[in-house]
């Protein structure tokens, strides 16, 4: 297989990238564009840390080949921020202390942003659904489904 | 008493980095022409080496270095059998690296491992500390007279006579698996050689700088001040990078100072789990005696472990079981005996708990045990016999320097998930193949590292021009809010806002060697350490200020970022006056210094006084188990803590949130599975952590008794969360199932079949 020429707009930035064939979105967007927000934890798209949103949708980006999304949209955690505020999702977040460590956050930020995006009134169990995918060690989850929950009711 | 800091929930330090992605992780770092470096590990979990050929390897395209044993400076560090860096005459365990691999890129040192050819001599391992222990056995290291690695006694009043003097007896056997700590960002080291006269600086996922810099000294046989330690923003750790970041730390060093460049090992989760040590497997054996009115007589008890081949932790973890191996009871007669033993399966360390989840386990389904036999509701046998004030421990230590609040911390999770009412309900007989139970479990803990280990703290302040204080502590952030806490005592000692504190990164070249962060001690000895460095500085602004200034010392005072005098009048703001001194040539910069006070502890008779001050905890679990499917649904969980003072509630309740949830996979999924040395579950989608559906409303009950020993009160909160839950929900199945299940997790086999059905090694 040869490299690839794709095209992405990346958290709203166009970009025209040669990629190897065996390349992970992942690793375009991490070692190509330096967006290390994006996290790496198992690989096998068991962890969620690397989640990114995917043209509307939550996908793990160590199982997305990169020659597979040319003309592609991809928003990472680098570019929840607009004209420099942070989006109500990372204010919730440090409101509600709904991180320890750290490491799971942005892809948790990701997932709970593309739920927002597609259901802004869910309930607590969809929050839940949508980020069954991210596993998080240090806290519980409970601080990070209320604060997701509090940019629902904030919503009104 | 009225804080302006401490005791507030005011928002974590490092929160704004961690949500916007900028935080900066081991691997998000990098540096200029770096090589990229790979471990090849050993092919059978116990094998000799007889000859290794890396010539083919050195050929593939990009390869810089490969290292073996033999050029490794002094292969090896730690207290008991060393730790190899690469392995030399034997592989003793699966996660054993044999050679290292240099490259200019990831590809090319992956080739390079397929190249190297290893000649083993596969060996006969021992896989289960109970063979390992036999008189028969083969030893596992030929110079040792048997494989035992540690054994711990304790002692106290007349165990015979105990039992001869009670009515009702039982004798009960429980086992632990192997647990993976799982923190989510897999283990790195990034080595930098010869930087600002350094010989080698290491950056990465380390738990504990100072002792990384002491091992990574001793392996390349250089000064300690020649080895630097910097910590990044860490992805969890739970005890887990100690020992296996030492070695990782080592090997590539001694890669980067051969090829004079910077080296980046970052392992993929894989390698993660098939290296580094694990939470200790107990088997356990319990024996107690009560008389018909519930008072417990005597307990006697032996718990038995493993170490893997290298001991790291294990006396230690042991230690902490024989201490705490009886729990929160006050009972004059009691026998204990704890052992670990080498063997061939993967080492084990430190982790959240270290050596109190699995005697917890096994002695609070034992009290639930007795009530049954007893016919006592298990609150009320738990309450005849818990600690009040001035109770002797097992060890003989007289409770009489701290508030010990067990039956605070029993009622308030009592009360609030209204156990009695439920446990009276759910012990009727219920229809249906859906069956709902409650249970609760208690635990005492020694704070800090207790026998045996150098126990202080040190921390330096130093004021800025501008009014902010850098501060530089040995003790680390591992995302337990660490930076956070110490900001808030600090700001609270200076009267100054929090965010006017810097916490300097940990750098082993200028932060004090404080000991490991560890043992639910960041808080109790940091803040002690800043509350010292504080009244130091204090001491320094006043002197100033009532030289300038013409003012009563005893008059000065800091609040608000100002600094105030006689009858309360403003003097001048913190910032102008730090300004003012350094331009007058005043030293702002002060240290403080924490050391413990006494403690003592007779390894003979394991009596003595081996914590200077405990905390005290209570869980229940409710569950609902479907006995069709043998499926546990934990319904909710409580848990009541006495922190001493909770210097931020919010993190404490995420600390207890965070615990909860690792006792629950303790208690219903969690475990390493181990086939004659080989590891079976060594990714996320075979070795199951609980996920946020798994989770259960948690009620969080925090418990203020303020220590005086801590700083503003303030104890440990850590370890004690992550400790009961396991053994609340096993009591919790039993009440449902009237089933008794004594080994962990509890997995729908062992409830439905009452025995399990994993093809790893049962440590029976």
């Amino acid at each position: 297989m040869k490299k690839a020429n794709i095209n992405l707009i990346v958290n709203g930035k166009e970009y025209k990238i040669t990629v190897e064939p065996d390349e992970r979105l992942l690793d375009t967007l991490r070692d190509r564009l330096h967006l290390t927000g994006v996290k790496e934890g198992c690989s096998i798209g068991e962890c969620g840390a690397c989640t990114v949103i995917l043209d509307g949708k939550a996908v793990n980006s160590c199982m997305v080949y990169s020659f597979q999304i040319d003309g592609s949209e991809v928003l990472t955690v680098e570019g929840l921020e607009t004209n420099g505020k942070l989006d109500p999702l990372q204010e919730a977040f440090i409101d509600h202390q709904a991180v320890q460590c750290g490491f799971c956050t942005p892809g948790m930020l990701m997932s709970a942003k593309a739920l927002l995006k597609e259901n802004p009134y869910p309930e607590r169990t969809e929050i839940k659904t949508a980020i069954e995918g991210n596993l998080c060690r240090c806290t519980g989850y409970q601080q990070i489904v209320e604060a997701i929950e509090s940019v629902v009711k904030n919503k009104d | 008493m009225r804080f302006s800091h401490v005791n507030k929930s005011e928002k974590r330090v490092d929160i704004y980095e961690k949500v916007t992605g900028r935080a900066k992780y081991g691997a998000d770092i990098r540096f200029p022409n770096m090589l990229y470096a790979k471990s090849l590990h050993t092919k059978y979990p116990y094998a000799e080496i007889k000859n290794i050929d890396t010539r083919e390897a050195e050929q593939v395209s990009g390869v810089a270095r490969i290292i073996t044993a033999k050029d490794i400076p002094n292969n090896g560090f730690g207290q008991q059998k060393q730790i190899q860096i690469l392995a030399e005459k034997n592989a003793y365990y699966f996660g054993d690296a044999i050679a290292m691999v240099a490259a200019e890129n990831p590809k090319q040192a992956n080739k390079a491992l397929e190249k190297i050819k290893v000649e083993y001599e596969e060996k006969e391992g021992i896989y289960d500390p109970l063979i390992a222990k036999e008189k028969d056995s083969h030893l596992i290291y030929e110079d040792l007279e048997n494989n035992e690695m540690s054994h711990h006694t304790l002692k106290k009043g007349d165990i015979n006579k105990g039992f001869e003097n009670s009515d009702v007896i039982i004798e009960r056997e429980y086992t632990t698996p192997f647990i993976e700590q799982a923190y989510l960002e897999p283990e790195v080291v990034i080595a930098v050689p010869f930087y600002d006269n350094s010989t080698v600086t290491l950056f990465g996922s380390f738990q504990n700088p100072s002792e990384t810099q002491h091992a990574v000294a001793e392996v390349l046989k250089e000064d300690l001040n020649k080895i630097r330690i910097v910590q990044n923003h860490i992805g969890g750790s739970f005890g887990g990078k100690e020992q296996i970041m030492y070695t990782l730390a080592a090997r590539v060093a001694v890669l980067a100072l051969d090829t004079e460049r910077t080296v980046r090992l970052v392992n993929n989760r894989e390698t993660s789990i098939i290296e580094s040590h694990k939470r200790h497997p107990y088997s356990m054996k319990y024996k107690i005696g009560a008389t018909k009115e519930g008072k417990i007589n005597a307990i006697k008890y032996k718990a038995i472990t493993e170490s893997g081949p290298y001991g790291c932790h294990t006396s230690s973890v042991t230690l902490r079981s024989i201490i705490q191996g009886t729990g929160p009871y006050e009972i004059e007669n009691v026998k204990g005996d704890t052992y670990g033993y080498y063997t061939n399966n993967i080492y084990t360390g430190a982790m959240r708990g270290y050596g109190s989840p699995q005697v917890i386990f096994a002695q609070e389904s034992l009290m639930d045990e007795l009530a049954e036999e007893l016919e006592m509701d298990p609150f009320e046998l738990r309450k005849k016999n818990i600690f009040h004030n001035n109770s002797v421990t097992a060890s003989g230590q007289k409770l009489d320097n701290h508030e010990v609040s067990l039956e605070e911390v029993l009622t308030k999770a009592v009360e609030k998930s209204n156990f009695i009412e439920k446990y009276e309900e759910y012990s009727a007989v219920q229809e249906g193949d859906k069956k709902k139970g409650i249970g609760l479990s208690i635990s005492f803990r020694g704070c800090s590292l207790g026998p045996g280990d150098i126990d202080t703290a040190g921390v330096i302040l130093s004021l800025k021009k501008d009014g902010s204080v850098n501060l530089y502590s040995g003790l680390a952030e591992n995302g337990q809010g660490l930076k956070t806490i110490y900001s808030q005592i600090t700001a609270e000692k200076l009267g100054i806002d929090t965010n006017k504190v810097n916490f300097m990164p940990v750098d082993t070249l200028i932060s004090p060697d404080s000991g490991p962060t560890v043992a639910s001690r960041g808080t109790l000895l940091g803040g002690n350490a800043i509350n010292n460095a504080a009244d130091n500085l204090i001491e320094k602004i006043k002197v100033y200020v009532s030289d300038k200034y013409d003012q009563d010392k005893e008059n000065i005072y800091i609040k608000d970022g100002s600094i105030y005098g006689k009858k309360d009048i403003e003097i001048l703001p913190v910032n102008e006056m730090a300004n003012k001194a350094i331009n007058d040539g005043i030293n702002l910069s002060t240290y403080g210094w924490y050391e413990i006070p006494e403690i003592s502890w007779d390894e003979k008779t394991g009596q003595g006084r081996p914590f200077f001050t405990y905390v005290y905890g209570c869980q229940v679990a409710e569950v609902e188990v479907d006995t069709a499917t043998g499926e546990i649904d934990v319904l909710n969980m409580t848990a009541a803590h006495d922190v001493g003072r909770a210097i931020n509630p919010a993190n404490v309740k995420g600390q207890i949130y965070g615990g909860v949830s690792m006792g629950l996979g303790y208690g219903i999924m969690e475990e390493l599975e181990t086939n004659k040395g080989y590891i079976e579950n060594t990714n996320f989608d075979e070795y199951m952590i609980p996920t946020v559906k798994d989770m259960p409303d948690i009620e969080p009950i925090i418990v203020e008794n303020p220590d005086p020993n801590g700083p503003f009160g303030a104890k440990s909160i850590g370890e004690p969360t992550l400790e009961l839950g396991a053994a609340a929900i096993a009591n919790a199945v039993a009440n449902a199932t009237k089933k008794r299940i004594r080994s962990l997790p509890l997995n729908l086999e062992k409830i439905i079949l009452g025995k399990d059905l994993h093809k790893g090694v049962d440590h029976k």
